[in-house]
């Protein structure tokens, strides 16, 4: 039956291409996690009115993150051609996808993570100050545990962002699903191909949103 | 145990410079109960957040258990802190975290074996009559119960001094006195200098040992406060007085019956300790020819002893009234007679 249904199908392939994009997509969600938080922290930890209030600092990270946020991905990569080529040594296959993939999405998380801190009673800190806290107890002990539903519910919401980057990536070369559904799907006119291909992308995503949403209700205890 | 001198605190802003707290002199005895008070914007917070550091002072000297809170800096101060701690009206507990973590978390700070470390939140679950709570989140409990978690917290590392902001500002009354209840009893056990800032007169007049009026900055009167209450000098003072000694109507209601009394004289007395228990009134009746009416009256309780206010209204003759005045004002009892409106 599959096969009368998508007689442009092959499965070998279709798997091959999930298993690129989940590849891509985890990869870069880690990496987006982890820069991400560290880009935010140190927006936050710069701001006026915080612990390393550094007008010059904050002003030169929060210029970073605004230009890589609002620069279109699809143009993004292809400036990031002659780094990739630099840092990976090609431009082609799911390796190659992933500086374009953390730049583009690291500063986007990263205002989210700024956000969530902002969040954060500053009462709550002063309690930690006033009990001898070092900045870096009140980094891991404070600043992180209280915002990590915001946390975790940003980087959900990044990573399905992320999911659509990588089928972008795809069309220029990067494999994955994106990159099947163009070149085998609309650039051949196998639409059954391209439906395949879209529904897997949506699965992807739902199970993520799952997984985040699920994740959120069970560590925020407010 | 704590001494500032000649301290001022100066804030920048765009519109100018702000002086948070100015020119303040104060002396706090080990083991005592000292309260500040003043409006909102009086400077209390900020001169509060001196004695830990939390805010370094423009000039003057701030020492707090032998330390000087404004010229140390990094583990130094933060070693200091761990024996000063603070509680504060909104709690400002993790809400990540369950009360036994909260309670935890200075002792965390200050490098405590994990065995040692529960062992201690046994304890200070005890002292704060939280049993049965040690595994609910901030969200599940009451303001009470929150600010209990805050006091175990701040007692965690043995501290010596405990600097109380607002503490019961956001509870009702009747919480604000188990919370007032469980600050008195723990000073009394642990020999704890409380050092607490508050508008609410009643605080004051509960628990605290000597007091500090505060306002623009300036500590304008301080003094024990039963004697305060005796004696309020500064207009301020006496609207905080007030609060507690008298219902609000009461200057009406006065004028009010100054006006239904043209005969004979309205006198405020105002008892201090042991006066307010002496049967006064039988005493006046039994010996003078006078009809003695009560015309409104109260009776406060302070940490040190009782406080009223009573209002009388004597007829009859007047050299009568007069040798009537006379006797009372023997008897240690303030009298204050009110001026007939004609």
């Amino acid at each position: 039956m599959w096969n009368e249904l998508f007689p442009n199908v092959v499965w070998d392939k279709i798997w091959a291409a999930t298993m690129e994009t989940l590849y891509m997509t985890a990869i870069s969600v880690i990496a987006t996690f982890v820069l991400g938080i560290l880009l935010g922290l140190l927006l936050f930890l710069t701001s006026k009115g915080n612990i390393w209030e550094n007008r010059f600092i904050n002003g030169v990270i929060a210029s970073f993150v605004n230009i890589f946020r609002s620069i279109p991905f699809i143009i993004l990569i292809i400036l990031l051609i002659p780094f990739t080529k630099l840092i990976v040594g090609t431009i082609l296959g799911a390796n190659a996808a992933l500086p374009a993939l953390i730049i583009g999405a690291a500063p986007f998380y990263a205002r989210m993570v700024e956000i969530a801190l902002r969040e954060i009673d500053k009462g709550v800190i002063e309690a930690a100050k006033a009990m001898g806290a070092t900045t870096s107890t009140i980094i891991w002990k404070v600043l992180l545990p209280e915002a990590l539903p915001a946390l975790v519910s940003g980087i959900t919401v990044t990573a399905i962002a992320l999911v659509g980057y990588t089928a972008m990536a795809g069309v220029v070369g990067a494999g994955g699903l994106g990159n099947l559904a163009y070149l085998e799907g609309f650039q051949r006119n196998n639409n059954d191909v391209t439906f395949v291909a879209t529904v897997l992308i949506l699965v992807i995503v739902f199970i993520i949103q799952f997984i985040g949403d699920f994740v959120t209700s069970k560590i925020d205890k407010r | 145990m704590i001494t500032l001198s000649n301290v001022t605190k100066v804030y920048k802003a765009a519109s100018g410079n702000v002086t948070a707290v100015d020119h303040v002199n104060l002396h706090i005895e080990q083991g005592e109960i000292f309260g500040i008070i003043g409006y909102s914007g009086a400077g209390k917070s900020s001169l509060i957040r001196l004695l830990n550091g939390l805010e370094k002072p423009t000039s003057g000297e701030v020492i707090v258990d032998g330390k000087d809170m404004g010229k140390i800096s990094g583990k130094q101060l933060r070693q200091a802190r761990q024996q000063i701690g603070m509680i504060f009206q909104h709690f400002n507990l993790l809400w990540s975290r369950t009360v036994r973590e909260n309670i935890a978390f200075p002792l965390e700070i200050a490098g405590v074996p994990k065995e040692e470390r529960m062992k201690r939140v046994d304890e200070l679950i005890q002292l704060v009559g939280l049993q049965g709570r040690e595994h609910a989140y901030p969200s599940q409990l009451s303001g009470g119960q929150k600010q209990r978690v805050g006091i175990a917290r701040a007692l965690a590392n043995n501290p010596k001094v405990l600097l109380c902001d607002e503490a019961t500002s956001a509870l009702d009354p009747q919480t604000t006195d188990s919370i007032l209840d469980l600050l008195v009893d723990i000073n009394k056990r642990l020999g704890l200098t409380i050092v607490l800032i508050t508008h609410e007169m009643h605080v004051i007049r509960k628990i605290c040992d000597r007091v500090a009026v505060m306002e623009n900055g300036k500590v304008v009167e301080m003094g024990e406060v039963l004697h305060v209450f005796r004696k309020p000098e500064q207009p301020i003072t006496k609207r905080f007085v007030q609060q507690v000694t008298e219902p609000e109507e009461t200057k009406e209601a006065m004028l009010h019956l100054l006006e239904r009394y043209p005969n004979g004289k309205v006198a405020q007395l105002t008892f201090v300790g042991e006066a307010a228990e002496q049967p006064l009134m039988t005493q006046l009746i039994r010996q003078f020819d006078l009809n003695v009416n009560i015309l409104q009256g109260k009776i406060s309780q302070t940490h040190h002893g009782s406080y009223g206010v009573l209002f009388i209204h004597l007829d009859g003759a007047n050299e009568e009234i007069e040798r009537a005045l006379a006797f009372i004002r023997q008897q240690e009892v303030e009298v204050e007679v009110l001026a007939n409106v004609e």
